[in-house]
């Protein structure tokens, strides 16, 4: 068999198993995961056939995030807050050294 | 690497002579600073860096489910239940009849394979898996599912011209064998038992195992032939 990665992207592989864990933390139902993923994908198959790599994940990510918004789990200005604060991060990182928040 | 950075750009070189940002630029520079990585990325580091801190995921489970997907359960799983079924017509019985406790005894149970149902491919009926809501699939026994299968082209193709699909696949099917297209779902997962390659009277379970394809788990391929 010719081997594939199992995940595209490492932040494939991180969504994934951020959800998973979530979910078995007790955080939703998977049922509840699969009806709002499937809805999304839905959504985003309006626009364009998705492909089941990065298409799929943004799909996947665009509900995580929704839900756990929903929840109060997470607040959108608190993830975007978080996003530049990443993204700032990286940038004044000198390449090869670990990127960290502080 | 895509060019769907949140801000457009993705390297902004440091040096004196040329200090300004070059949105879009993918040419081989030195990198005076870290690669950004893609916008979904940032945005899973922000949700894994505040469910953290809120004390709501441990970070090292994190790590444990990639390892368990990437390096543990596979089709490996599948392919040991499918040639213990060709091997044992009393395993095989039990394991149409129902999957669930026959499974649990080889300990693949658990994530995503609660209830699974095993559909048997004969000359007169071949078995496709799809998940048409989104991708459920049988971890415990498959892994993850590759990306064809979460595509928007197989998922609506397999029901709708599952011999062409097979047809791209390299399966084709005499035309009085019927195709059973199996929608899973979050409740229920399934398993396709390929039909035994013929040549393989001689061949104990441990050779069989070897023949059984991922592809022909999930009803879009046939098992090797020795």
């Amino acid at each position: 068999m010719r081997p594939e990665p199992v995940f595209e992207a490492p932040w494939h592989a991180q969504l994934f198993a951020l959800t998973v864990h979530l979910n078995e933390a007790g955080h939703f139902a998977w049922s509840d995961w699969a009806e709002r993923f499937g809805a999304t994908l839905k959504r985003h198959g309006l626009e364009k056939e998705l492909n089941g790599g990065d298409d799929y994940f943004m799909a996947w990510l665009a509900t995580l995030e929704t839900l756990l918004t929903e929840t109060g789990a997470a607040e959108a200005t608190a993830l975007r807050d978080m996003r530049a604060a990443w993204e700032a991060a990286y940038l004044r990182t000198p390449h090869g050294a670990p990127v960290t928040l502080d | 690497m895509g060019g769907k950075g949140g801000l457009g750009l993705w390297t902004i070189d440091g040096g004196a002579a040329h200090d300004r940002v070059m949105p879009h630029d993918h040419s081989d520079h030195d990198h005076p600073h870290s690669l950004l990585p893609p916008d979904p990325a940032l945005r899973v580091k922000a949700l894994e860096t505040i469910l953290t801190q809120k004390g709501l995921i441990d970070p090292a489970a994190l790590d444990e489910i990639i390892d368990t997907y990437e390096n543990k359960i596979g089709p490996k799983n599948g392919a040991h239940v499918v040639a213990r079924a060709w091997s044992d017509p009393d395993f095989k019985a039990a394991l149409l009849e129902n999957a669930d406790p026959v499974l649990a005894e080889m300990g693949y149970y658990g994530r995503q394979g609660e209830h699974m149902v095993v559909v048997e491919n004969t000359e007169s009926v071949h078995n496709v898996i799809v998940c048409t809501l989104c991708s459920c699939y049988p971890w415990p026994l498959l892994g993850i599912p590759p990306g064809w299968y979460k595509s928007d082209a197989y998922r609506a193709r397999a029901v709708r011209e599952p011999r062409k699909v097979l047809a791209e696949f390299g399966v084709t099917l005499h035309k009085e064998q019927a195709v059973r297209v199996w929608d899973s779902t979050a409740e229920v997962r399934y398993l396709v038992l390929p039909k035994r390659p013929e040549g393989t009277d001689d061949m104990d379970e441990a050779a069989l195992t070897a023949l059984v394809t991922r592809d022909s788990m999930i009803g879009c391929g046939l098992a090797a032939r020795p």
